[in-house]
């Protein structure tokens, strides 16, 4: 075991740990946020860079500081590491600086985006977007590709994190979609137009952390805090049949898989509890589903305002 | 003074492109040498007594990069040369490959040699297909020669190389972006660790070297570590291939003794003659688009007053608030006539192309310079759009996974801060900055 310092609170963990992953089991304020890397998707990570964190001091050996921020999700703790991040200034600024950069060609459509309310990047606006934008020339916009009648793209909301990139290689069993061009014009794309259609790729949607991979089943029907999130299951030969379904009365309107607190599908029985596209949305009836309870919905986020995260905090009883 | 040449020595030898001509000049001698006479690890250690750096542009020692590499049992190694020269103002590898390639193909063999690998890889530029034929043809020959293949000159080494294009990016050639192009994939940078000597083609220990370092350890091998490392100055030793353009009077790629004054490399006879048309020397680069630009006063002298050498130390002194770095040797030189912001732009909107676009601050912050420097440049900027650049840049600097973001910010900010009045005047005189240049800028006088 190796001991890191993050924001004064010292933690032991496995050699080989990232910082990030030290800072989860930490929790709380001295975890750098993530929208690329995905625990659940190995080889995601390293591209947004707004986990970047400061060491302090690189290790009992060694203990000067790292001349650069780096990027948490991708960086090995060593014994005697300490690590600043909410607690720094420098961090502070220049994750500013890269969520202003994230924002700058975002199209900023949270009013009509399917995402709002869920989405990582409104989260971290809300932490550290100004309210004036120091942007001033003409946004990017990309030509809408269709990718199937399942999944909707809007590639100009997208901040290229790679995670459906990943899911599509390591879920489905062929990618059939990736990343073209290169710089300001890169973007996902099938190339020619053509269909993603695969059991798992629903799965994109979930890792998705904007709204640039929607839901085409639930596009427009509601915003996602108008509804109620039930914990479910199903007998499902193709995935683990563990959802949460979002209710309006008692019609489903959406199911997703269920996701912690940094947004990513959680592990049940050891396995990540993918949803296979069946279970995601064929599956609408309330009689498909036996649903368990209400789902405590633990995230930082306008999702939780409110009812969901607060007046749940004892075990949820199971119904039917 | 002339300088010794230890690479171009025979350049103007007729036919020095093919085998014959080469072996006549005393080629694949050394390479014999080594094979029959000195272990790999003799080798590794001349090529650490001779103090060479890397010639890519981050100067990093050659010998010590090698004994980096790991050497796990059953698990082959690689080398891989870069090839992939594409930084605007360098077209030294370029003209080494094209003039004498078998020094290359030599190099590459004892450098392999020393290093364990039984294949090792050229990765060429996309726009060099003509000197990826020059290539081909010379490893043919060496091939029939017997120096490339099984046993080579009986020592029991068996070594294959190949030479591969690359598509056009400039982002390939970043070691490990070069690597994944190499593997066939698309050229993103890799995050770090595991770096390329742990883990580089295909998940095997990896160098990755530029082409004239490669080249450099045939002259090192032959004449020894210690003779390569009495030319030139502290650090900074042996021959450097410079690739001078810009308004010279007479540009060209030079090999240069290192150590030689920045003052005699410009305006000697045997080198560049001066600035073209007898007009004044403005600013210069002094390493490849991506180093600092340097105003006419700090070019020659540093800002202590010292003489200003062709060292990695001397151009450097006063670290980027005054000096700037050897980097590629890509030596680029602007007269009075030139406008500086107009070649901000044009450096950055380069940057801005050959993003990969993995990383946001590189993916958006060149992108949004480019943008504000376009309109800086055609008198639709505002004052506050120059400081505005100069946070951008910033925020670029160490926080993405490789150096483009590095080398795209710091030209902006050194431009910015040694050109700032231009910058200004180009905001105060929208029209007049249409039809002419702003012309030399004054030495601050320091009170």
């Amino acid at each position: 075991m190796v001991k890191v310092t993050i924001d004064g609170i010292e933690v032991s963990v496995e050699p080989g740990t990232t910082i990030l992953n030290a800072a989860r089991q930490i929790g709380g304020d001295a975890v750098p946020p993530a929208m690329c890397y995905y625990s659940k998707l190995p080889g995601t990570g390293g591209k947004c860079r707004t986990c970047l964190v400061e060491v302090a001091a690189g290790s009992a050996a060694d203990p000067r500081p790292m001349p650069k921020l780096v990027a948490s999700c991708s960086t090995p703790v060593q014994d005697g590491m300490v690590v600043n991040n909410k607690t720094s200034e420098r961090v502070h600024n220049n994750r500013g600086g890269v969520v202003e950069f994230l924002l700058a060609n975002h199209p900023l459509d949270c009013p009509i985006c399917d995402q709002a309310g869920e989405c990582h990047l409104q989260d971290l606006g809300y932490e550290h977007g100004s309210a004036k934008t120091r942007y001033e020339e003409e946004r990017r916009t990309f030509d809408p590709i269709d990718i199937g009648n399942k999944i909707k793209l809007h590639m100009n909301r997208c901040i290229l994190c790679y995670r459906c990139v990943f899911v599509a290689n390591q879920l489905t069993d062929q990618r059939v979609h990736g990343v073209m061009h290169r710089g300001e014009h890169a973007e996902i794309s099938t190339y020619i137009e053509k269909a993603v259609e695969n059991d798992f790729s629903g799965n994109m949607i979930d890792v998705c952390p904007v709204g640039a991979l929607t839901d085409r089943t639930f596009r427009f029907k509601s915003r996602v805090w108008f509804l109620k999130p039930m914990e479910a299951e199903r007998n499902c030969t193709k995935c683990c049949g563990k959802a949460v379904v979002w209710m309006f009365g008692n019609e489903i309107y959406r199911i997703t898989a269920r996701k912690d607190k940094y947004g990513e599908v959680e592990e049940i029985d050891q396995k990540t509890a993918w949803l296979c596209n069946d279970c995601r949305f064929e599956k609408k009836d309330a009689a498909d589903w036996n649903i368990l309870g209400p789902r405590v919905i633990n995230r930082q986020s306008v999702i939780s305002q409110g009812k969901y995260a607060t007046t749940i905090d004892k075990p949820v009883k199971r119904i039917g | 003074m002339k300088s010794r040449k230890l690479l171009l020595e025979h350049l103007d030898v007729p036919g020095i492109q093919g085998i014959e001509a080469y072996v006549k000049q005393g080629g694949y001698s050394t390479l014999e040498k080594a094979l029959k006479k000195m272990s790999p690890d003799e080798v590794v250690e001349e090529v650490k007594k001779s103090g060479l750096r890397g010639r890519g542009g981050a100067g990093f020692p050659t010998g010590l990069k090698w004994s980096f590499l790991a050497k796990p049992e059953g698990i082959p190694r690689y080398l891989v040369c870069n090839a992939d020269e594409s930084e605007p103002g360098t077209f030294k590898d370029r003209y080494l490959m094209e003039k004498i390639p078998h020094l290359l193909v030599e190099g590459m063999i004892l450098s392999s040699y020393a290093l364990g690998a039984n294949t090792s890889y050229i990765y060429i530029r996309g726009e060099f297909m003509y000197v990826l034929e020059i290539l081909q043809k010379a490893i043919q020959e060496a091939y029939a020669k017997g120096y490339l293949g099984k046993n080579i000159f009986g020592s029991g080494f068996d070594h294959d190389l190949v030479v591969t294009p690359g598509g056009g990016a400039y982002i390939c050639g970043e070691e490990t972006a070069l690597l994944e192009s190499l593997e066939g994939k698309r050229g993103n940078p890799r995050i770090k660790p595991p770096f390329p000597a742990v883990k580089g083609l295909w998940a095997s220990p990896t160098v990755v070297n530029n082409v004239e370092s490669i080249a450099a350890v045939v002259p090192i091998v032959r004449d020894g570590g210690e003779a390569y490392a009495s030319i030139g100055i502290g650090k900074s030793t042996g021959t450097k291939l410079i690739s001078a353009c810009g308004n010279l009077a007479r540009p060209g790629v030079y090999e240069i003794e290192l150590g030689l004054s920045v003052e005699e490399f410009i305006y000697g006879d045997d080198y560049c003659r001066g600035i073209a048309n007898g007009k004044k020397l403005k600013a210069c680069v002094p390493g490849g688009s991506s180093v600092p630009i340097l105003p006419h006063f700090l070019v020659t002298k540093t800002a202590a007053g010292e003489n200003r050498l062709m060292t990695y130390e001397s151009l450097a002194d006063g670290g980027f608030q005054s000096g700037s770095m050897l980097g590629s040797g890509g030596f680029i030189v602007f007269d009075e006539d030139q406008c500086i912001v107009r070649n901000t732009w044009n450096f950055t909107r380069f940057y801005a192309h050959e993003s990969c676009g993995q990383c946001s601050p590189c993916r958006e912050g060149t992108g949004w310079m480019e943008k504000v420097l376009h309109r800086l440049e055609s008198g639709k900027g505002q004052m506050h759009d120059i400081d505005l650049l100069a946070d951008i840049n910033k925020k670029i600097e160490g926080n993405t996974i490789c150096p483009l973001g590095d080398a795209a910010a710091w030209p902006v900010a050194a431009a910015i801060r040694h050109f700032r009045e231009e910058f200004e005047w180009h905001v105060t005189h929208p029209e007049e900055a249409q039809k002419r240049n702003y012309g030399l800028i004054q030495q601050p006088v320091v009170a």
